[in-house]
Order: C-alpha cells, then sequence, then structure tokens
C-alpha cells in the first residue's frame, strides 16, 4: 500500500461541484478521505498486532509445543487492542459519514460532489485519478456499510473472542471496510473495481479465516475463483465504455451516455449484460451463486457482514450506480430483472430442505439480493437500494442470530465432548428457554424477511414486487408479469423457509441432549445489543420509504406514524435520469397490478397472505417428529433433490470442473510432458548419440590415431593437388 | 641429382610411414618415426643446394628436436615396459574417454 496517508486527509482537493444556481445551501463535504483511511489505518495497527502475535506464537512451535494466547486466563495485550481499535475505527468513520449525512440532508445537492486526491495513471487519453464521489446513492451505502460494520465488529468482539487469531481475524475485517468503502464511494469504474478486486479478496482469506481446515480453504478458493467469471464481465465492459466515452468517470459517462448510445443499441446491451455478469458474481445470482452457500465456511460475523449486507450488494450498487445505461438498454434491464426474479424463487426452494441454519440464511440471502435485482432491473432504482438497506438489517441480524444460536450450541457440545454438528437444525430445538433474547430478535427479523406489516422487510420487498407488476403494461409487459409472479411466489417460499428454521430452532423440544442442556446460555451483553439495535432497525427502518398511498390509510395509520417517502426522494437526483430515460421510451410505471388492483390493496393482500403463510408453516413444522442430526434418515424424492440444491453443483462439477481438469492434465501430460520435454530431451538425447559416435574413432591405439593422421594428411594432399 | 635425392628420400618416408601405421614394438615405431624425420632432412639438404641455405639450417633443427624426443621418449618407453614388462602398443590403450 503506498497511499500517501497524510496526504489523503489533509489535501482538500479541488472540487468538481457543478453548483448550477441552485437555492439553498452548498454540500461541502467533511473528511470523506478519512472514512476510507481509518478502517485502512484498523487493518494496519491489528495487522502489526497480528504479526507479533504470529512471531510468539512460531517460536512456540519452532520449540516443539503450541502456544495458547490465553493460558492462565491472561489476555496478552495483542489480543486485548483489537477489541478497541477495531470497532473503534469503524465507529469513528461511522460518526464522520453521519456528520456528512446530516450535511447532505440540509443542502440542495443535484450533482455528485467528487473530490480528486491525485492522478493515479494517466497514459494516452486514459487520465484516472484517485478519487471519491459523494452523492446520495453513496451515502446510503456508506451509511449502511459503516453502520451495520460497526455493530458486527461489536459483535464479534464476543462471537471471536476466544479465537487465538483475534488480532489477525480484526485487521482483516477492517480491511474488507476500507475495500467496501472504496468501492461505494469511488467516482471512476476504476476506483470501484479496486474496491470491487479488494472486498473480493478479503472475503476470500476470511471465508478461509480457519485455513488449516482444508474444507474452509477449499471454500474461500471457490469463492474466488467464481468471482474471476465475473470480473472478466465487468472489465470487458470498462472497457467498452472507455472506447466508447473516452473516460471512465462517472459524471462524465452518465452524461454523455443519453446523447452517444441509441436507446436499445446493441453497444449499451452489451455493456449493460457485461456488467450484469459481473453483478452476479459478486451479488451470487444465477448463474454464478454457487460460491454464496460455501462461504458460510467462514465465521459468522464475517457471514452477516460480507456475504449478507454489504459486498453481496455491490452487484445492486452498481446496477444502480450505472442506471443510465441499464434504462438505454431495455434488454439489459429486463435480464436483471429476469436473473433476479429466477435466482430469488430457485434459492428459496433450496432453503426449504437445508438443515444447517447458516445454509438456510445463505439461500435466503441468495433469494433476497434476487429481489433486488428485480428493483433494479425494473427501473426501480430506490426500491432496491431500500430493499438493500432493510436486508442489510434484518440478514445481519439473522446471521448474528444464528451466530449467537452456533455460539451457545459450540460451548454446550464443547463441554460434554459432544461432536455432533452445532449448527444442524436438527441438533436444536427449544431454544427459546435458554436464549431469550435471541429468540425475540429473530423473530423480529424473521417477521421483516417474511413481508410483515409493519417491519422493514414489508416496506420494501412489497415495493419492489409492486414495481415489477407495474411496468406489465408496457414493454415486455408479459415478461413483467412473469416476473411478479415468480417475486410473490418467492415471497410466500420466504416466509415458509424462515418459519421452519425459527421452529426448528426454537420451538419444540430440545434435542441437544440433557447434559448439553444444561451448559446452554444466552450470548454476552456484547453480543445480544448489537442484536437489539440491528432489530429495532429491522423494525422501523423501513418507514423512510412508504409511498403515499400506504402511509395514509390504515396501515400507515392514516399518516398518524412516522412514516415518509423519503428515500425516494432522496435518490431521486441520482435515478431521476434513468427514470425519465425509461418513462419515455418504454412507458411509465402504470397505477395497477397486471389483474388490477391498486398498491394498497395488493400490500394488504401480499402481507395477510405471508402472515397465513407463516401461521400454517408453524403448525405443520412444529408437528413433524424431527430427530438429532445422527438418528435422521436422509431425506427422500423432491426433498432430496432440494437437500442437494438441485445438484446444481454436481452439474458445474461435470460441466465445467471435470472438463477443465482433463484439458489441464491433457495439456500437462500430452502437451507439457510429450510434446514440450519431447523436444527438449530429444535435442539432448541427439547430443548424447552423436558423442557416442564421436567417441568410437577414439580407441586408446597409438596405431589407430596414426592410420586417421595418415589419411588425413592423404586428404590435405589430394584436395591441394587436384 | 636432385630426382634421385628425392626419390631415396621419398621411399625413406614411405618405409617410415609404413612402419609406423602397421608396427606394434614401441621402439620399432619410435625408429620408424626418426627415419620419416630423416627423410625429410634428405630433402631438405638436397633442395637447399638449389633454394639456398635455410634448408639446412632446417635439418640442424629438425635434428636437434629428434634428439630431444629420443631421450624422452625411450624415457617414456622404459618407464611403460618397467610397468608393463611390454612394449607393444597394443596394451596401452587406456587413455581415452
Amino acid at each position: 500500500m503506498t497511499l500517501p496517508l497524510g496526504y489523503f486527509v489533509l489535501q482538500q482537493g479541488h472540487e468538481l461541484q457543478a453548483a448550477q444556481g441552485h437555492a439553498g445551501e452548498a454540500f461541502e463535504p467533511f473528511l470523506p478521505g478519512l472514512v476510507v483511511l481509518l478502517p485502512l489505518l484498523g487493518f494496519l495497527l491489528n495487522g502489526a498486532l497480528a504479526l507479533a502475535a504470529s512471531r510468539r506464537s512460531a517460536e512456540a512451535v519452532r520449540g516443539g509445543g503450541e502456544l495458547d494466547f490465553f493460558q492462565g486466563g491472561k489476555r496478552p495485550l495483542t489480543h486485548v487492542l483489537p477489541t478497541w481499535i477495531g470497532p473503534g475505527v469503524i465507529g469513528l468513520a461511522f460518526v464522520i459519514v453521519l456528520v456528512n449525512f446530516f450535511r447532505m440532508l440540509g443542502a440542495d445537492l443535484h450533482e455528485p460532489v467528487v473530490r480528486t486526491y491525485w492522478t493515479w495513471m494517466a497514459t494516452g487519453s486514459l487520465q484516472v485519478d484517485a478519487a471519491l464521489q459523494l452523492d446520495q446513492l453513496s451515502m446510503v451505502m456508506m451509511l449502511v456499510v459503516t453502520g451495520v460494520s460497526f455493530l458486527i465488529h461489536i459483535f464479534s468482539v464476543g462471537y471471536m473472542g476466544d479465537d487465538q487469531g483475534y488480532p489477525r481475524y480484526f485487521a482483516y475485517l477492517n480491511l474488507f471496510v476500507f475495500f467496501m468503502l472504496t468501492l461505494v464511494m469511488g467516482a471512476n469504474f476504476p476506483v470501484l473495481f479496486v474496491g470491487w478486486e479488494g472486498v473480493g479478496f478479503c472475503s476470500y482469506i476470511l471465508i478461509g479465516y480457519w485455513f488449516s481446515d482444508r474444507e474452509k480453504a477449499d471454500a474461500g478458493k471457490k469463492a474466488f475463483v467464481v468471482n474471476r467469471i465475473g470480473d472478466f464481465g465487468f472489465l470487458v465492459a470498462m472497457f467498452l465504455i472507455f472506447t466508447i466515452f473516452g473516460t471512465l468517470n462517472f459524471t462524465e459517462v452518465f452524461e454523455a451516455a443519453p446523447a452517444t448510445l441509441a436507446y436499445g443499441g446493441a453497444l449499451v446491451t452489451a455493456i449493460t449484460l457485461l456488467l450484469l455478469l459481473g453483478a452476479t458474481g459478486k451479488s451470487a445470482q444465477i448463474p454464478l451463486y454457487v460460491w454464496l452457500p460455501d462461504a458460510m465456511a467462514g465465521p459468522t460475523p464475517v457471514s452477516a457482514l460480507i456475504h449478507a449486507a454489504t459486498m453481496v450488494t455491490a452487484g445492486v450498487y452498481m446496477v444502480a450506480r450505472t442506471s443510465v445505461l441499464f434504462a438505454l438498454a431495455p434488454v439489459g434491464g429486463l435480464s436483471v430483472a429476469l436473473i433476479g426474479a429466477a435466482t430469488a424463487l430457485f434459492a428459496a426452494t433450496i432453503g426449504l430442505a437445508q438443515y444447517d441454519i447458516k445454509k438456510v440464511l445463505a439461500y435466503s440471502t441468495i433469494s433476497q439480493l434476487g429481489y433486488m435485482f428485480i428493483g433494479v432491473g425494473v427501473g426501480a432504482y430506490a426500491a432496491g437500494i431500500f430493499h438493500l438497506m432493510t436486508h442489510a438489517f434484518f440478514k445481519a441480524l439473522l446471521f448474528l442470530g444464528s451466530g449467537a444460536v452456533i455460539h451457545a450450541m459450540h460451548h454446550a457440545l464443547h463441554h460434554t465432548h459432544n461432536h455432533a454438528d452445532p449448527q444442524d437444525m436438527r441438533n436444536m430445538g427449544g431454544l427459546k428457554k435458554y436464549m431469550p433474547v435471541t429468540w425475540i430478535v429473530m423473530w423480529v427479523a424473521t417477521l421483516a424477511i417474511a413481508g410483515i406489516w409493519p417491519f422493514a422487510g414489508f416496506f420494501s420487498k412489497d415495493e419492489i414486487i409492486w414495481y415489477a407488476g407495474a411496468r406489465a403494461a408496457g414493454t415486455y409487459g408479459g415478461w413483467f408479469t412473469l416476473i411478479w409472479i415468480m417475486a410473490l411466489a418467492a415471497a410466500m417460499i420466504t416466509a415458509v423457509y424462515m418459519t421452519r428454521l425459527m421452529v426448528m430452532t426454537f420451538h419444540g423440544a430440545n434435542r441437544t441432549g440433557q447434559e448439553e442442556a444444561r451448559h446452554l446460555h444466552e450470548a454476552p451483553w456484547v453480543m445480544t445489543v448489537p442484536l437489539m439495535v440491528l432489530a429495532v432497525l429491522s423494525v422501523f427502518g423501513g418507514w423512510v420509504n412508504v409511498p403515499h398511498a400506504i402511509s395514509e390509510s390504515f396501515l400507515g395509520g392514516f399518516g398518524l406514524l412516522p412514516m415518509t417517502e423519503w428515500m425516494h426522494e432522496w435518490l431521486h437526483p441520482v435515478a431521476g435520469l434513468a427514470t425519465e430515460i425509461q418513462a419515455a421510451n418504454a412507458g411509465d410505471f402504470s397505477h395497477h397490478s397486471p389483474f388490477g388492483g391498486g398498491e394498497l390493496l395488493w400490500a394488504l393482500l401480499s402481507t395477510a397472505a405471508a402472515l397465513v403463510v407463516v401461521l400454517v408453516s408453524a403448525r405443520v413444522v412444529g408437528g413433524f417428529k424431527i430427530l438429532p442430526a445422527h438418528q435422521s434418515r436422509e431425506p427422500s424424492g423432491f426433498k432430496k433433490v432440494l437437500f442437494k440444491k438441485y445438484y446444481v453443483d454436481e452439474i458445474y462439477d461435470g460441466l465445467v470442473v471435470q472438463p477443465l481438469l482433463k484439458a489441464s492434465r491433457f495439456a500437462w501430460k500430452v502437451i507439457d510432458a510429450g510434446v514440450v520435454d519431447g523436444i527438449a530431451n530429444g535435442l539432448g538425447h541427439t547430443a548424447r548419440a552423436a558423442g557416442w559416435f564421436g567417441s568410437l574413432f577414439q580407441t586408446g591405439s597409438v596405431n589407430t590415431y596414426a592410420l586417421f593422421l595418415a589419411i588425413g594428411v592423404l586428404v590435405i594432399l589430394g584436395v591441394i593437388a587436384f | 641429382m636432385l630426382t634421385e635425392a628425392l626419390v631415396v628420400s621419398a621411399v625413406l618416408f614411405v618405409v617410415g610411414t609404413f612402419g609406423v601405421l602397421v608396427r606394434r614394438n614401441a621402439i620399432i615405431m619410435f625408429l620408424c618415426i626418426e627415419l620419416q624425420l630423416n627423410a625429410a632432412n634428405l630433402s631438405f639438404v638436397a633442395l637447399s643446394r638449389y633454394l639456398g641455405m635455410d634448408g639446412q639450417i632446417f635439418v640442424f633443427f629438425v635434428m636437434t628436436v629428434a634428439a630431444a624426443e629420443a631421450a624422452v621418449g625411450l624415457a617414456i618407453i622404459i618407464s611403460i615396459f618397467r610397468h608393463y614388462e611390454t612394449v607393444s602398443v597394443d596394451n596401452f590403450n587406456l587413455l581415452k574417454w
């Protein structure tokens, strides 16, 4: 890292603020560079502590032993300081973001504020600056990233407290936040790409955090390799954009796009489809979602932060950021929505049959990301980002809650030397008695994700479904009707699998075993407090973007509840241009669903349906006879297909991995060992054979030499004479 | 006169060469080499009559070298004989690859 640190903070940069004579105060950013730098500083400090700790540990190993940092109940300094540094830097960054947020709220901002720090590269006509951009969209993302990260960092203090690699863990986590902020704040494609790759790398090292376990290290590798496929699409899209526009800065590209690119043209469609390929990799959509379930091998707070709340939403953010391009390419937008709908439905059905609590949540995340894709795909960018935010709240809560459960299960099983799987829901049951706080907050998150009024997920998910249906009257209306139906179906399945998770984990009879049950306990406050904060956000987080039709009906207490349509208006300066382009060419959103009925009616219908589904599936799952994992049989029939995740991993293995392995083996055995080595060895063998032949003339006998000498003289004389 | 001298020289040289190639006794081979050298000497002396004194001076050089060679060569042969108790060159073929 060769960032001139002080320069970054002190240099105010020159602004490209286009104040076009607007009324209201201009937005003056407050230390935006420091927001990015603080997590990096945390990484450096924690990284130094981790190196110091690893040196001690390596010395112990060389001495023939193994070092236990917590021996004698005393924590060394290397394992104390990260508790303060790790969450501390993120908390500070969050405060700075809040200051900026309130400044932006008070200001009248129509164009992004770009802070240019230094020229990163300038070759030929390509000029890329290390620049950060502040606008309404990046502000929402910064708030979500730093806010949720802060809570998860605090939770990690409790969850990872007993881990030998404690400083290393916080170093990685801080580094991740640094790259994630680079991603959402970058003012041009290359800077975004740096963040994009950086979070991918952090995801890799954190999935494989317990790298001594081969399976976990392989899961990290899988995530990395699958993401490369998506990155390829992103890169090619970036190259295309550069060849067309001659610049990679967001503001310039999006300003020029409507005039430069023909609506629905092949070029813009190609760019959007390539960007979509990139987004499917990072945001775990069909066909590149396979890495995310495996990514659950990482520590649970990592799953909450990276694989639920922040990194996986990068694809959604990227589509929203490039909304102008997607609005210009109706096929690109439709593809985004279709892939989202397919993924939402597909992943939700897999979630129905998983037993690992984190696997259920992983498929749930993929499914919810599908909803966000529907949102940004149909052109409802505010709705997509809104769901991104609420999902960050309730899914982080679900993951952290499952982390608390796993933590308790792990301790209970550890104390009794039981080798059962602490993540298998068949081994749980009846935990509400032991972990009441976790139980309550998990139910809050479940109701939120199931889309039940007045929880956050109700407003965000319903809005996405609504907008998908509202495009059924325009271009490609048939497709959007299909997407609308798939999204509704997936919403119902979501309610089922989440209720199943809750009932299997917290209700019914306890299946851990009697001795184990005595060791079950609620998580410490450092873990439960973040849960409670997230629970509050999961309830009220949805109230910031409620359409008037709903907030003024009885669902909004006839306008008495503090609900606003704030986010929609807030994101208008960013998404407005795309919305106009779409309205002008593909038709505006209609005010009724494909089958008639207004927004209020469908909101009522869906929440009522979700509630019924939750109640029914709670009864049904509660009636199942569930046995602990080691006593259960393998599922059969279609349930087995679901349990095996539609055999997608096996299909990919057969279609991609094995042919690739075979091709590599061919290249190794035939081309390399055969042809290349054959040529090299053949030359050697030829030289040896020639040498052997020549050595035949060296008999060691003087007479032979004399004979050759005589023959040689005769030949020379012959040549001279004739 | 010159023709006869050169003919004798050529005959002597061929005899010497033939001896080196076909005989196996190291001493005989050594004598044949001397024969070749002196055949060359005879040619030098004969031709010096027409081409100046250079040839005669050359002969002195050849004789000096031949004497030195004889001293070293015979010493080597004696040393080999002491080791193998034979001077047949068929037995000395170790000096190869």
